[in-house]
């Protein structure tokens, strides 16, 4: 390579004998405290929910909006204190989050049956998979109408759209999990002796935890939605019900203040169950892990 | 110390030796499976046998139960109510009905995330108005609001769109705002070393690279806009019976599907409440594989992009 | 410059007419982390001139990734000035085409050649996607990726992907081509061969290579110059000639000596807190 001298401007060597001595500067320096509180997330975000809010407030104030029409947070707020005191709030919350709880408990145990069987035959797994593509893309709410003739005007016909809305979502979910668990896992659990339900619960259900966890996030997503929809029905027809129910009969009597009570309550239910139950879940096993993608 | 005996370390030492491969028979390398066994390796084979299997179960419990045809009809009637309402009964009219509000929310619904997602791209204000707008109302269902809007845009498909907009903006504006973030820093980069700004780079750059998510977004937002628009159709039904109201009024060519099956039911026209069904399903199929899956092949997989 | 210095560093009395492609003066690159503003590199000098490999070489948080973000335009001096052909930088542009490291630096939804020509088109090389295309094939077949046009990037391994990178700055025909430890993540064997590919490459059109690397071999074979940095924060600690050195050299006794001392310098006056240098 000698030939490269001539292409290249060759200049003389160099080195510098003393470094350090002329730093005049800081190596690493903590932020100034305002950028370090600008840095917190949550914070931002509350700071942004606090002028959301005021902006709600000032909006309704200053354009003399028909309260019928929008209320103001203001007023809002002191409905939703007042059914929270007279407990009228409470019970419609307990009624619904009972017919969910049920409705979700009983969709994970008809998921469970089917994964079981799917995984010990392939008769199963090919039934499961006929009646999750079927099943999956069926809005539960759309069986309503059957489900009021068969079972009646009653928590029961809320529960059957319930579990249906959760089943198809957490048994697909959890199918494509168990089916992504890599060979060496399973072969590592045979290798133990490991069979049948064992095998399961071991093996397949913490290795498809990622994707089983998805699946009972869609299946309560799809579940909420489909209970407060279905209330919104039965409110149509029955009259007697929770928080979709409440929703709608305020909104029949023109009480808009108590339909944004009851929608607060949807939104602050919700986000308990993502951001504290499903966060929890997932903080100790798929974070703890390390199998987030 | 000869070849074959045990060494002072306890190793037994064997003597070496050399195969001459490929010189004698070595039996069958490769066999076909059996007609059989091939046979019930097709996928699609054994799923079409099963819904075989399904639907004529389905005829006998109805027929041998001696079920009230009210309560549980037949196959075949269910069959024959499906060939009369989409003959007769304008049934597609109805799928169109629906289809069609869907459609016009969704892609109106699709342009509002994708201007939010922009303004948050933008600045760290925008990205954290847009995180707390869809932590907060993501968890709302969208019926909900029907009632409320309702009100506002009155008994119509002003109100119904309204709730679909709810339902597709926030779990579109999520994904993609989210996926956006976790474009890699070297690709981003590369976007800049080549000279993009602005738009060109967020369409060139940030919207292929975060396409998984977006297309989880797309899909998350049809779903809940699906089964949205069939409550809220659902729930004009239920207006209607309560008030004599304005949509059956007009006949039944004007509701959607979900109208559709609530005015059956109201009617007892059990096999018809199941055609309405079938067609719901169908739809849903149509779109999630023909349509979603498509987009899926041609893109993410293709590009090696997919997760799981 | 008021450090002691056996040279006078840049200018040489020799060529007075050469003007440097890259000229770094006093430049200082702070960044923040979550918590702490942190000094990247403090009063940094170089020129870079005309067909040169110049490797920026230093252990783990000398800052030379970030020296090398900053010439790419991705971060600005909080003082001194970096001047491309005379023109000072100020943002990221395709008269700097960058090589990363990471395999992800490819776009993956384009082939091979897509991901050429979208660089081509989008950096204002080629006007028309015929020309574009033609350039591309040009250098993919520098890079030896002919059959491999039309396959998307995650059907490639490391080095062809790393191939694909390097053809794709190459063909932008840059002012100066960033090469950001693009060896790194390969292994040892196609490491060497990229690198011989590298020199074959440079003999071929004498492009100018700004080079980052923390191993001393690496340095010594690729560069033609060396620019040694030390560490908290990054400073020059002394530039040296390796023009005469190749592949061809490595065990020779003069190779061997080169990286003696390279290695005497980079350890003499700090120990190194996390990494230690490979071939060190």
């Amino acid at each position: 390579m000698s030939e490269n001298a001539v292409e290249t401007y060759v200049r003389p060597e160099f080195e510098n004998k003393d470094l350090g001595k002329a730093l005049d500067v800081d190596v690493e320096r903590p932020l100034s405290v305002f950028e370090r509180i600008a840095n917190i997330n949550a914070v931002r975000k509350f700071s942004i929910l606090l002028g959301l809010l005021f902006a709600w407030e000032a909006y309704t104030r200053l354009s003399g909006v028909e309260p019928l029409l929008f209320p103001s947070f203001s007023t809002s707020a002191e409905a939703l204190w007042e059914t929270i005191l007279t407990g009228e709030m409470p019970a419609k919350i307990w009624v619904t989050v009972k017919i969910l709880l049920v409705g979700y408990a009983a969709g994970l145990g008809c998921a469970a049956v089917l994964l079981i069987w799917a995984v010990l035959t392939r008769v199963g797994s090919d039934v499961l998979a006929t009646l999750t593509s079927m099943f999956q893309p069926l809005p539960a709410i759309s069986l309503l109408p059957l489900a009021m003739l068969w079972f009646g005007l009653g928590a029961s016909s809320l529960v059957f759209v319930t579990i249906h809305s959760v089943l198809w979502a957490v048994a697909l979910s959890t199918h494509v999990g168990f089916m992504g668990v890599s060979e060496t896992l399973r072969m590592v659990g045979r290798n133990y002796g490991l069979r049948g339900i064992p095998y399961i619960f071991k093996i397949l259900v913490p290795a498809g935890f990622a994707s089983i966890l998805i699946g009972l996030k869609v299946g309560w997503a799809f579940a909420w939605r489909t209970l407060i929809g279905a209330e919104l029905v039965f409110g149509a027809l029955s009259g007697s019900g929770g928080l979709g129910w409440m929703v709608y009969e305020k909104g029949e009597n023109l009480e808009t203040t108590y339909v944004f009570a009851a929608l607060f309550m949807v939104i602050v239910i919700g986000l308990l169950v993502e951001n504290v139950i499903f966060r929890n879940v997932e903080l100790r096993t798929i974070s703890k892990w390390g199998m987030q993608r | 110390m000869a070849d074959q005996s045990v060494t002072s370390s306890g190793i037994y030492v064997r003597s070496e030796f050399v195969n001459e491969i490929g010189v004698a028979g070595t039996g069958e390398v490769e066999r076909r499976l059996s007609v059989f066994e091939r046979i019930t390796n097709i996928d699609p084979l054994r799923k079409f046998t099963i819904l075989i299997i399904m639907v004529v179960v389905w005829e006998l419990y109805a027929r041998i139960g001696n079920i009230n045809e009210l309560m549980f009809p037949t196959f075949s009637a269910t069959g024959a109510a499906l060939v009369d309402a989409l003959v007769n009964a304008s049934l597609l009219v109805n799928v169109w009905n629906s289809l069609k509000l869907l459609l016009s929310g969704y892609a109106i619904g699709i342009s509002i995330a994708a201007v939010l997602v922009i303004l948050a791209v933008g600045s760290r204000i925008g990205s954290d108005l847009l995180t707390t707008l869809t932590a907060m109302l993501n968890p709302l269902p969208a019926i909900a609001l029907l009632p409320m809007a309702m009100l506002w845009f009155g008994l119509g498909p002003g109100a119904i769109i309204f709730t679909l907009l709810h339902s597709i903006i926030w779990p579109v504006a999520l994904n993609t705002h989210s996926g956006f973030q976790s474009v890699s820093e070297t690709l981003r980069m590369v976007g800049g070393n080549y000279g993009l700004r602005g738009l060109k780079y967020i369409f060139k750059i940030l919207v292929p690279a975060a396409f998984p998510a977006i297309l989880t977004g797309l899909r998350i937002g049809w779903a809940y806009a699906w089964r949205t628009l069939i409550a809220a159709e659902l729930v004009f039904g239920g207006q209607v019976v309560d008030t004599s109201g304005q949509l059956g009024a007009e006949g039944s060519t004007s509701g959607g599907l979900g109208w559709i099956i609530f005015e059956n039911q109201m009617e007892n026209q059990t096999p018809y409440v199941f055609a309405g069904l079938f067609m719901v399903i169908l739809v849903g199929i149509t779109i999630e594989n023909g349509f979603f899956r498509n987009i899926e092949e041609r893109t993410v997989r293709k590009w090696g992009m997919q997760k799981s | 410059m008021n450090d002691t210095a056996t040279g006078t560093a840049g200018q040489s009395p020799a060529v007075p007419t050469v003007e440097p492609i890259l000229d770094v003066s006093g430049v200082t690159l702070q960044y923040k982390t979550k918590e702490h503003l942190i000094t990247a590199t403090y009063r940094v000098d170089f020129q870079v001139f005309q067909s040169d490999r110049f490797v920026l070489l230093g252990p783990s948080g000398c800052g030379k990734s970030t020296l090398l973000k900053g010439v790419a335009g991705y971060m600005r001096p909080v003082e001194g000035t970096m001047k491309l052909k005379g023109r000072v930088i100020t943002e990221p542009g395709p008269d700097r085409v960058m090589v990363f490291q990471e395999f992800d630096q490819l776009l993956p939804w384009k082939t091979v050649k897509q991901n050429i020509t979208f660089a081509l088109m989008n950096g204002g090389k080629c006007s028309s996607k015929q020309e574009a295309n033609d350039v591309a094939m040009e250098y993919i077949s520098k890079v030896k990726l002919e059959r491999f046009e039309d396959t998307y990037p995650h059907m490639l391994s490391g080095g062809m992907k790393q191939r694909v990178a390097i053809a794709r700055g190459m063909a932008m025909e840059p002012d100066i081509l960033l090469m950001d430890e693009p060896f790194a993540a390969l292994d040892a064997l196609t490491r060497r061969q990229m690198q011989e590919e590298l020199l074959q490459l440079w003999d071929d059109t004498k492009f100018t290579v700004l080079f980052v690397t923390h191993s001393i071999e690496e340095a010594v074979i690729i560069g033609s110059r060396i620019l040694i940095l030390s560490p908290h924060p990054g400073q020059v600690k002394a530039e040296l000639n390796a023009h005469q050195m190749g592949h061809g050299d490595v065990g020779d006794k003069d190779f061997a000596q080169l990286q003696e001392k390279i290695h005497a310098m980079i350890f003499a006056d700090r120990v190194l807190e996390d990494e230690t240098l490979p071939n060190g």
